[in-house]
């Protein structure tokens, strides 16, 4: 177990190469370097910029030196200093800005991972068992409907039922009251009653997926020939489905998770731009808008980094249930 | 046939005559069985018809501004004062400002009629510059309310700029998915062609692609585009981003597809028969491979549709005046706008129609695509 | 001894409706399976063997249900049951699966879930039915493993199916079996999927379990070559019926019905005095599909003796044709007498 754990972590060292590669070109991509937008936004403002300063922050960040020199200089500050740069924009370094922001991310798209997983494994289990019923049909459905709708089209919805109906204003994570309280009981609560709009939408394109999957793995286990066995064996029928086809369908229920986490990632940024959650997503939004590169590149890459580990956290939990994977 | 036994023709017949199918009559009657799949392709094909000759099905130009901003959807009705009329007709519309809350209010005019006409003369328009014309295929004179969906901000009717709209988020989807094939054909085949570290390669690259949440990494691209581009440059901007992720699915499906055939039992008989590499490939390879590669196409093109309502939702995909539906649901952004205009969510619930569609079609052609598969069981 | 057979079907029918009609994979099946005896059922593939196995313990494979017949089980010491009307997934009929009828599958490979450990799979009988806590299920396991041959059972308890050879799953699949000592046990092809050399010991097995412990065993195979070596009593069948019933030595010596002499025919042997350059006589056409609806004699359209307007007319019952030996075919007398008494009445 442990030497998979390992082998798994090596192997995610060229992973983590290339996603800071591919960060590092989202930041080289706009044209001009970002110190010449900063300076035409200074300029605009009104004030002017000697040409001393503008080559003194040139030779300061390294901007004359060849891309791969920068490369390894945005990285290395990264890994040793924890430094990802400066936000122009916000006039803060980037790494304050990330901290603030990628904890509710993770908070939202992991609680999501979390409803998705609690609604998708009993509806997908009934649905295979109860193939073709009547229950099924409308899992199905509601299901596709899931699938097919846009999770930005299902925020505003709730943002026009709740503002239309119920005369609320929803979106943020806090009251007002509450947003620069310390933490408290009334303040936890005051979070979930906020959190679970966002964890339901984002949710709930993964739940249709997963559904989708769990009801064809079950049901393709239910064919196997060890359900038979297990039925000649005298075994409650209840009792038989759980030990077997539903344990065994777990596995690429987790393995799933490699793929879902990403859309949860995607889901949660583009929902919190329309809820305005204090999250990475507005931010990255409005760091995009503005070509606040570095900022921006920052949050792909953590982003990027979040998902991979949440893959290996999957991985791992896939070697403890799979003994085929963990003793091979 | 042999000449012993000869008694009882009927009957011997009835084993020996056991009728076999061709894989494509069983794909089709598969497919026929999906019936939302079967109303999908009808769905799919008067999308794709509306959005195809846009310019005569939409009663009006899509920038042109009607002078009543936010006005709801109104439809042409039969009934007038309790008696039926025909053909429909649409009214007149006045507008006021409601003095306690500085909301427009319209006010229908039931004496102003409009009849609702076959071929009507109105805005002028072109089919992609060709074919000026100013017929429009249904409409009311200058004057009515036929706002099927509403109007915007600026008083454009939202249904026409709706099917104005179809044109790029219909073929967004297309174009994306061709140039995803395509990498996704030649990686795939690559990888599995070649295998070894090859194949290892470019595994994990997809994994690694398929890592990243996409919506962060496609604004970051979409963001990157440069801003004096033409709507023609951003569009074709827009889908390579989509495809440089699309592809990596396709390419999983062709080298899997690869490698399980290569490996199937039919394949060595065909061999051992001594088929030709040409004939296996044309005869036992490429229509098993087809049908899976269609159906995972057909699969794809919802998730490039709705990447590209998303981004263009945002406002870093295509942004005005180019006119896609994500275009379209910038407007509905704001929760006041959508308080007083909640009809600017309609071009959502057309993407939604489409995705589904998409999704239904894609599902019956997996399911055809493996004409033996044990589903058929029911 | 108890005098009368342990199980004894009678007009056991196995169906569902399909979308292209009704499939009738068993058709009346009557058979008998003398107590503490290994009978075969021996047929082409395609005939209803592994669903007559199944009907036995009552877990047809769903949509399939028994639409008619009865199956008794009758020890002699407790009343007896009809298997056929219970609940499939009653508590009732759960008593009896694995305890006091148990079957050993096909394939060993999958025919035990491949993330449970061994050990886990055969306790599981013992935790279900004997209520045994988990150490005592353990070790009574472990026993089990021993006596079905397994090397190092103690620790193959804690093996995955996956570690295991194919002839150890197998050993390992009778000894979850036999783990609750059942009265009757059904093996289905328990040898098909094993190299010949195992095949062997697996039988070898089986024999010696069979008879230290008493059981009756429903041998099923399409190996005729497994039949003479290890059953006492052969029935075999065609169509979801069972077309000739005998012992052994009776239907090697003297076959009856047209299928088995066709069978029979079709397996090469050594020795065999036959020319080099003659082919091995194969029957003709295969198993129709279990849709299927033929007038008259189910195998008439395969059968070189058939006799038009009576085969193809007249359905054949079962009737003894020679001092304990059944056979259903319209070539004799007594089987003519008795079907053309039924189509009068």
């Amino acid at each position: 177990m442990w030497g998979f754990i390992l082998r798994r972590l090596v192997w995610m060292v060229p992973t983590l190469i290339v996603i800071s590669i591919i960060s590092f070109i989202i930041i080289q991509l706009p044209p001009g370097d970002y110190l010449s937008s900063y300076i035409a936004r200074l300029e605009a403002l009104g004030t002017t910029v000697d040409q001393a300063t503008i080559d003194a922050l040139r030779l300061r960040y390294g901007l004359d030196d060849p891309i791969w020199v920068q490369y390894f200089k945005w990285l290395g500050n990264i890994i040793f200093n924890g430094n990802f740069g400066y936000s122009f924009e916000w006039r803060l370094p980037v790494s304050q800005l990330i901290v603030e922001r990628l904890p509710t991310t993770f908070l939202v798209a992991t609680c999501s991972l979390l409803f998705a997983w609690s609604v998708a494994l009993p509806i997908g289990i009934f649905s295979a068992v109860k193939q073709y019923s009547w229950g099924d049909y409308v899992f199905t459905v509601l299901g596709f409907l899931g699938l097919g709708i846009p999770n930005f089209m299902l925020a505003l919805t709730f943002l026009y039922v709740s503002n239309r109906y119920f005369g609320l204003s929803i979106g943020g994570l806090f009251s007002p009251n509450y947003i620069n309280a310390p933490w408290s009981l009334d303040k936890f609560i005051d979070l979930l009653s906020h959190l679970w709009i966002p964890v339901v939408i984002v949710g709930t394109a993964g739940t249709a997926g997963l559904i989708r999957i769990t009801r064809a793995n079950v049901l393709d286990e239910l064919r196997k020939p060890y359900v038979e066995t297990a039925r000649a064996k005298g075994l409650h029928p209840m009792l038989l489905i759980l030990k077997y086809p539903v344990r065994i369908a777990l596995n690429p229920f987790v393995s799933s998770m490699g793929f879902i986490l990403p859309g949860m990632i995607s889901g949660e940024v583009i929902v919190s731009i329309v809820l305005n959650l204090p999250t990475t997503g507005p931010l990255l939004y409005a760091a995009l808008l503005s070509q606040d590169t570095y900022l921006a590149g920052a949050f792909v890459l953590m982003l990027a980094v979040l998902t991979v580990i949440g893959v290996l956290i999957s991985d791992i939990l896939l070697a403890w249930l799979d003994p085929r994977i963990r003793l091979s | 046939m042999s000449v012993d036994a000869k008694p009882m023709p009927a009957t011997r017949e009835l084993v020996h005559a056991t009728p076999v199918e061709s894989p494509l009559t069983l794909m089709w009657y598969k497919f026929r069985a999906h019936r939302l799949a079967v109303w999908s392709i009808w769905v799919i094909a008067a999308l794709y018809l509306t959005a195809i000759f846009a310019n005569w099905i939409a009663p009006f130009d899509p920038e042109t501004r009607t002078g009543l901003p936010f006005s709801p959807p109104s439809w042409p009705t039969v009934m007038v004062d309790g008696a039926f009329v025909w053909p429909p007709v649409a009214f007149g519309v006045s507008q006021q400002l409601d003095r306690k809350t500085f909301k427009r209010v319209y006010a229908i005019d039931t004496t102003q009629r409009y009849p609702v006409q076959l071929f009507i003369t109105g805005d002028r328009h072109s089919w992609f510059g060709l074919f000026p014309s100013d017929m429009h295929v249904i409409g009311v004179d200058k004057g009515g309310a036929f706002f099927l969906m509403g109007t915007d901000s600026l008083g454009r009717d939202v249904f026409s700029r709706m099917v104005y709209g179809s044109r790029i988020s219909l073929s967004i989807g297309l174009v994306g998915v061709a140039i995803s094939l395509v990498l996704g054909v030649i990686l795939g085949g690559i990888s599995g062609y070649f295998g070894g570290w090859v194949d290892l390669a470019v595994q994990r690259l997809i994994e690694i692609i398929q890592c990243f949440p996409s919506i962060p990494l496609w604004m970051a691209l979409a963001a990157a585009l440069p801003h004096d581009w033409t709507t023609i440059q951003v569009y074709f901007g827009i889908t390579v981003i989509l495809s440089l992720v699309g592809w990596t699915d396709l390419a999983r499906v062709v080298r899997g597809r690869f490698l399980s055939l290569r490996e199937e039992d039919f394949v060595m008989a065909a061999r051992l028969a001594g088929a030709s590499e040409a004939r296996i490939i044309r005869k036992h390879l490429l229509p098993s491979f087809m049908s899976h590669i269609i159906a995972s196409v057909t699969l794809s093109i919802p998730s490039m549709i709705l990447a590209e309502t998303a981004l263009s939702f945002l406002g870093i995909g295509l942004t005005p005046p180019a006119l896609s539906w994500g275009v379209l649901l910038q407007d509905a952004q704001n929760v006041n706008t959508l308080a007083t205009a909640p009809w600017l969510l309609l071009p959502g619930a057309l993407v939604i129609v489409t995705v589904l569609a998409f999704n239904f079609l894609g599902d019956g052609l997996r399911d055809a695509a493996d004409p033996f598969s044990r589903e058929s069981f029911k | 001894m108890t005098p009368g057979p342990i199980i004894s079907i009678r007009g056991l029918e196995v169906g569902a409706l399909s979308r292209h009609g009704m499939l009738r994979p068993l058709r009346g099946i009557d058979l008998d399976l003398p107590h503490a005896a290994t009978t075969g059922l021996v047929g082409e593939s395609g005939c209803g063997k592994s669903m007559t196995a199944r009907a036995l313990l009552n877990i047809t494979p769903s949509p399939m249900r028994i639409t008619a017949g009865s199956i008794t089980l009758d020890d002699g010491k407790t009343p007896p049951v009809d298997l056929a009307a219970l609940d499939p997934d009653g508590a009732p009929m759960r008593a009896i699966r694995g305890r006091r009828l148990a079957m050993i599958f096909q394939e060993p490979m999958t025919a035990f879930s491949p993330v449970h450990t061994i050990g886990n799979q055969i306790a599981e009988m013992l935790l279900i039915h004997e209520k045994l806590d988990k150490r005592a299920a353990r070790e009574r396991s472990i026993e089990m493993l021993d006596l079905v041959g397994m090397p190092n059972a103690r620790q193959r308890f804690d093996a995955h199916p996956f570690n295991l050879s194919g002839g150890m799953r197998q050993r390992a699949m009778i000894a979850m079996a036999l783990a609750c000592k059942p009265e009757v046990l059904v093996a289905d092809e328990p040898t098909t999927a094993l190299d010949v050399t195992i095949q062997a010991q697996i039988l070898e097995l089986l024999q010696r379990l069979q008879q230290e412990l008493g059981m009756t065993v429903l041998l099923i195979t399409h190996d005729l070559g497994v039949v003479a070596r290890t059953t006492s009593r052969v029935a075999v069948m065609y169509l979801g019926q069972v077309v000739e019933e005998t012992t052994t030595e009776s239907l090697f010596d003297n076959p009856k019905h047209p299928y088995t002499q066709g069978l029979l025919g079709s397996v090469p042997r050594l020795g065999s005095r036959r020319g080099r350059r003659e082919r091995l006589p194969a029957m003709r056409g295969s198993v129709p599909p279990a849709l299927a609806e033929l007038p008259g004699c189910a195998f008439h359209p395969r059968c070189p003796k058939a006799v038009a307007g009576l085969c193809d007319v007249v359905k054949p019952r079962m009737a003894e044709v020679a001092p304990g030996h059944r056979a259903r075919c319209l070539l004799y007398p007594e089987v003519l007498a008795a079907s053309a008494a039924l189509e009068a009445a």
